[in-house]
Formats: structure tokens, C-alpha cells, sequence
């Protein structure tokens, strides 16, 4: 039987690619960021996932305004690094496992959430910042990575609790296939960060790490948290961190941290970063 | 019956939702034709005849040929969309942010290398961000 082993969450900011695009990882700004990455690098040498279900936002990269599918999943057998507008990252293709996305797409489909199915699409920032901050810089990804993209730029998101329950929805769905397998849930973005207006700039720690203790100890009841205080506490694009709750719901209610990391600033931005494991 | 926006108070903040989206159609989209090297390379060699282009309004396109992130965002674009613009005239992230609070690039960055803007003051309207000198 397939099985979700752990579940990750990380930020996702455009300048961490660039500084390990650049190589700038040791300069005094940014040595501090990847030095909350180095236990999560040797970790996952260690545990080796066969898929990483890849939670993320397209930042109008794949999708623009004409067709913003709420929940995407990516069913392509490779996926390339999206042109930005300041030309692709210098990093591998991301392989996908069409196989799995299939099985997941119908599972999910008939377990009522209605999805949509990506059989072309280029893979932002967004997705290829958490490889690089897990894996380094390889010559080819060392995982398969089945992308789900979830809108969160056009308001209204998915609510948390739709968000956490598409995660159990995942559970189920991989539990209900049968090759064994190693899958690791990763989600991605946030922690509290707005990127325009007025208000741009604004980081809220406080909050932050105590929405962290919540995924870890009561994600049933974090999922319930209305946008309204993720937007007036976390800033406008905080509200990514929806997105970290379908890892959650993937895993069991009671789990332990492995790793836990929390950093201010990367460019605008608080990153937090987690490794989760079921409890027993 | 209109929808309910309790996000309409957060000061210096435009939530960019339906009714935004709506409005900044064009504006987002010709954003994202950026993203092509030969548009950038047309865009910059004739704004204002590329501009013309697109079914945007007059308020857009003068917001856009002056780089006012604050007003196309007004108008209707979302960060997402504009960073196509700014990553074209080599603008970092950090930079447009900046740019959009009225602080000089020197103080929003040592605002954010001591931690950021704090959320006090900035939750509601009523309390003036800080930054903003009107």
C-alpha cells in the first residue's frame, strides 16, 4: 500500500531561488535562511520519498486571468521551470508521474472535490523554490512531483477547511493504491507577507508561530479560520498559508514537529518552515 | 445584494477579488504578455503604441507609462500580474514594495532586516500606516 510518510511545509519566495540561482546562499543576508534548510536536506537524503505531492500557487506564470481553476493537478509527465519574465530558473524539469496523477484525479473527483486536470502547464517559483531549498541544487530532481495548484491569488481562495479536507481526500486516495510507495505532502507559501499598498511590508511573528503551534496541535480547528484574519494579520498574500493545510489534512490528528524553522526577512517575507510526521 | 468585503477597511490594502479582477482584466493580462522576450522587446522599443494594443483604459495605461504601482493596483492589477512589469525594468520585489509605501528604498529595507511593519496600528482603517506622510 502506498503511504504519506511526512508532510512538509515551506515558503516560497522568488528571491531564495535567485540567491541560489546567483549563488549568493553564503552572503550574511541569506546564510541564516538556508541554514534552517540543512537538517530538512539531510533528512530527505535519508527517508528518499518515491512522489512529493507538491502543494503550491501559480503566480500568473501557467495561468493568467482567462481560466483560474480553484484546484489543479498536474497530470503531465514533466513539467518545465516557468519563464518568469526574467527567464526560466537554471534548475532540472520536474518529472511527474502521469501514472499516480491519474489515480489521484479520479479518486479525488469522486470523493466530491472537483478538480481540474493540467496536462500542460510550466512550474513557477512557487514549486521550484521548496525542491531547491529541500534538495539543493541536483542534476535532475531526485523525486517524482505530482503539482497542485491552488488558486490563491484571485480572492476568494478555498476556504481552510475545504483546504484541510482535500488533504484527507489525498490520504485516501493514495492509501487506495496499491503499488507500495513512499509519498510525501508538501505545502508551500506564506508565512505572513504583503507584498503592495500602503501596508506592504508587514510581518506579524507573534501570529505567525502561534498558527504554526495550531497546524501541529489543532488544524481542526486553524481550518476554520476565516480569511478575513488571515488577511488583516498575515497581509494579503499570508493568505498562502491556506495551502499548508492540505499537507496537515493528509496526515493524522496527532503528529510530531521534526523540524521546526521560522526567519524574517527573505525579501518581503516571514518564512516558516516545518517537517511533520505522524505521531506513532 | 452585494457581496460582503469585510477586507474593505484594512487600511492600504486592495483585496484583489472579483469585482477587481473585473476592472483589470487587460491590464493584468498585458502585464502578462510580458513574459514573451519579443513583447518586452516592442513594449520598450514604443510603450505608449503597445499600450494601445489593449482595451485598457486611459487611467490605466498613463498608471502604467508611470510606473505607479499603487494606482494600477487601484485600477485594478494585482502584484502578480505587475511584477511582469517591474522584473522587466529590473526592479526587485523588495524594490516595488517599497515603492508603493511612501518610505525610501533604505528604510523599508531596514524596516524589514528589523523584522517588518508590526500589524499594530495597520489592522483597521482609522489607523494611519505608517509610512504613508498625507
Amino acid at each position: 500500500m502506498a503511504r504519506i510518510t511526512a508532510g512538509v511545509a515551506t515558503s516560497h519566495v522568488p528571491a531564495i531561488g535567485a540567491a541560489l540561482d546567483n549563488g549568493r546562499c553564503a552572503d550574511p543576508y541569506w546564510k541564516p535562511l538556508f541554514a534552517g534548510y540543512e537538517f530538512s536536506k539531510d533528512w530527505i537524503s535519508r527517508v528518499k520519498p518515491d512522489v512529493v505531492i507538491l502543494v503550491y500557487n501559480d503566480h500568473a506564470s501557467a495561468f493568467s486571468l482567462d481560466i483560474v481553476p480553484t484546484f489543479a493537478l498536474g497530470c503531465a509527465a514533466s513539467f518545465a521551470p516557468a519563464d518568469e519574465g526574467w527567464g526560466p530558473r537554471p534548475v532540472p524539469p520536474v518529472e511527474g508521474d502521469p501514472g499516480r496523477a491519474a489515480h489521484l484525479a479520479q479518486s479525488l473527483i469522486q470523493q466530491d472535490f472537483d478538480i481540474t486536470i493540467v496536462n500542460r502547464m510550466d512550474v513557477d517559483h512557487g514549486l521550484t523554490v521548496p525542491l531547491s531549498l529541500m534538495f539543493g541544487q541536483p542534476v535532475l530532481w531526485p523525486v517524482r512531483v505530482i503539482p497542485l495548484a491552488v488558486n490563491v491569488l484571485l480572492y476568494p481562495p478555498p476556504s481552510g477547511r475545504r483546504c484541510h479536507e482535500l488533504g484527507k481526500a489525498i490520504r485516501h486516495a493514495i492509501e487506495s493504491y496499491d503499488p507500495d510507495l513512499n509519498v510525501q505532502v508538501w505545502g508551500t507559501g506564506g508565512m505572513s507577507h504583503q507584498l503592495q499598498g500602503q501596508r506592504a511590508g508587514l510581518i506579524n511573528r507573534d501570529w505567525d508561530n502561534q498558527w504554526l503551534d495550531r497546524l501541529i496541535n489543532d488544524p481542526e480547528a486553524l481550518a476554520r479560520m476565516p480569511h478575513i484574519e488571515y488577511l488583516r494579520e498575515a497581509g494579503s498574500e499570508g493568505i498562502e498559508l491556506v495551502m499548508w493545510l492540505v499537507m496537515r489534512g493528509t496526515l493524522d490528528l496527532k503528529v510530531r514537529a521534526l523540524h521546526r524553522f521560522y526567519h524574517v526577512p527573505a525579501s518581503n517575507t516571514a518564512v516558516g518552515h516545518l517537517i511533520l510526521e505522524n505521531a506513532i | 445584494m452585494s457581496l460582503d468585503k469585510p477586507y474593505a477597511d484594512i487600511p492600504g490594502t486592495v483585496i484583489f477579488d472579483a469585482d477587481q479582477a473585473r476592472k483589470g482584466y487587460h491590464l493584468n493580462q498585458f502585464c502578462m504578455s510580458l513574459m514573451k522576450p519579443q513583447n518586452r522587446a516592442r513594449f520598450k522599443r514604443d510603450e505608449r503604441a503597445y499600450l494601445e494594443e489593449w482595451p485598457m483604459s486611459q487611467a490605466q495605461k498613463r498608471a502604467v507609462l508611470a510606473r505607479d504601482y499603487n494606482e494600477m493596483i487601484a485600477l485594478g492589477g494585482n502584484i502578480y500580474f505587475l511584477c511582469k512589469l517591474f522584473s522587466m525594468d529590473g526592479i526587485s520585489f523588495l524594490q516595488a514594495a517599497a515603492s508603493m509605501t511612501g518610505m525610501s528604498q533604505e528604510a523599508y529595507a531596514r524596516m524589514m532586516l528589523g523584522g517588518g511593519r508590526s500589524p499594530e496600528s495597520c489592522r483597521h482603517a482609522g489607523a494611519r500606516p505608517p509610512g504613508e506622510d498625507k
